[in-house]
């Protein structure tokens, strides 16, 4: 499982990458965790506001900061 | 509104989860109401029983205007950005987009600004939200007006208004705002300025995929009010005590007419200066207030102090640092130049008529 945080490196991006984080890691279900900052790759996934969190390619939620528990809620869907 | 915030049972059925709902508004509303009504009465207890202070003093009066006005703006900020939060779970940039797309100019300039005021909107997200509105062949002067109005006429600048200055005011900055997003956007469109668009924005228009928002239900919709009051006046609330702090001071200390002279109606050109000085400075509405607070106490003009208002909260360095990755600086500037006069525009024609 991919797990991408997609943002340009706002305060909220930051929050929402370390939410994401923490939520893989307390899964531990051996997801990965990445950053997406270039616009090009945010745009590509169709993302109007950011921060957005896309799991394996598919965006899931979008201009919101999601809490770990939220985000391990998604994940498990 | 705690009432509202508690988890949900997973297994409670969509129909109690809706009467809980109500019920907990009810209750929260009604919470709100008795708070509401005994500001004024505690008030005037604290200042005067509580702390003894004589009604008559400058201490006294200064005290009693902050323990009035400080959680009686509070409150109405929180029940006016929990009201927009949930009017703003209805209107997704997705669904302002679909809206502003096939639309002709003028028509959609008027729709984006007024758009503008109840879409969420960081400006951090400025770029996406530009590219996502290009490609599906929104004008660029409608996208324009979008982006103008967004940061400037928001729920926090109309409630912080209408509680410290009255509803004139509250509406003046409404309607010049509105118009001024409508007009730029407008006269930007005319000049035909797509050529200083960065070129790559119109190379790749074809998006892979479109994001889907998630259907809220109504305890959804006020979960986001719930989020929204949290945040929002979770953020703003010290700039809010300390713009009141500056007006209690004033109210009992400062003489009026202190800032008369330089920033008065007298001074034409106080109004260019104030929009000047307001261009590179960023702050958000609430940051702003205390400092509108001062001027206005003291003697200036209100069309000069709503134009320096608009022009912090409108034209920023941050912002034009983050369009610079799709607008070349010649579109920059244009943009600047031509927000600028309409805010030096609203800030005459305040000082000529009032």
């Amino acid at each position: 499982m991919k797990v991408q945080v997609l943002g340009t490196g706002c305060a909220k991006c930051k929050t929402l990458m370390a939410n994401a984080r923490k939520a893989v890691e307390e899964l531990a279900n051996g997801a990965t965790v990445e950053k997406v900052e270039d616009i090009l790759e945010i745009r590509k996934l169709g993302v109007m506001t950011t921060p957005a969190l896309a799991v394996d390619g598919k965006v899931r939620s979008s201009g919101k900061v999601l809490s770990p528990e939220a985000i391990k809620e998604l994940l498990q869907k | 509104m705690t009432a509202t915030t508690g988890a949900p049972a997973a297994d409670s059925s969509e129909t109690g989860r809706t009467a809980r709902v109500f019920g907990g508004l009810s209750l929260a509303l009604a919470l709100w109401t008795g708070l509401y009504l005994s500001v004024e009465p505690l008030s005037r207890f604290v200042a005067f029983r509580a702390l003894g202070l004589a009604p008559g003093s400058r201490l006294g009066a200064a005290t009693a205007f902050f323990l009035y006005e400080a959680p009686k703006v509070l409150l109405l900020l929180a029940l006016v950005v929990f009201g927009v939060g949930i009017v703003r779970s209805f209107f997704t940039p997705e669904r302002t987009r679909a809206i502003l797309a096939g639309k002709r100019e003028s028509a959609g300039n008027v729709l984006a600004a007024l758009l503008g005021v109840v879409t969420p909107f960081c400006s951090c997200s400025a770029v996406p939200l530009f590219l996502g509105f290009v490609e599906v062949g929104i004008p660029l002067g409608v996208t324009l007006s979008f982006l103008i109005s967004a940061p400037m006429v928001n729920e926090v600048a109309l409630v912080l208004l209408f509680g410290l200055f009255g509803w004139k005011v509250a509406a003046l900055y409404l309607v010049t705002g509105l118009a001024v997003a409508i007009a730029a956007g407008w006269v930007l469109g005319r000049l035909r300025l797509e050529r200083w668009v960065e070129g790559w924005v119109y190379e790749s228009m074809k998006q892979d995929a479109s994001f889907e928002p998630e259907r809220l239900g109504l305890a959804g919709r006020v979960e986001r009010g719930v989020e929204a009051v949290r945040e929002i006046v979770g953020k703003v609330w010290p700039y809010v005590l300390a713009g009141i702090a500056v007006g209690a001071g004033i109210h009992g200390y400062v003489p009026e007419g202190l800032m008369a002279g330089i920033m008065g109606k007298q001074a034409w050109w106080s109004v260019p200066l104030a929009v000047l000085v307001g261009i590179p400075m960023y702050s958000n509405a609430a940051g702003i207030i205390p400092v509108v607070q001062a001027l206005l106490g003291k003697g200036a003009a209100l069309g000069t102090v709503l134009a320096f208002m608009m022009s912090v909260i409108a034209l920023s360095l941050p912002e034009m640092v983050i369009l610079r990755k799709v607008l070349r600086p010649q579109l920059i500037a244009t943009f600047v130049g031509i927000v600028a006069i309409g805010i030096l525009a609203v800030g005459w024609l305040f000082n000529a008529v009032l």
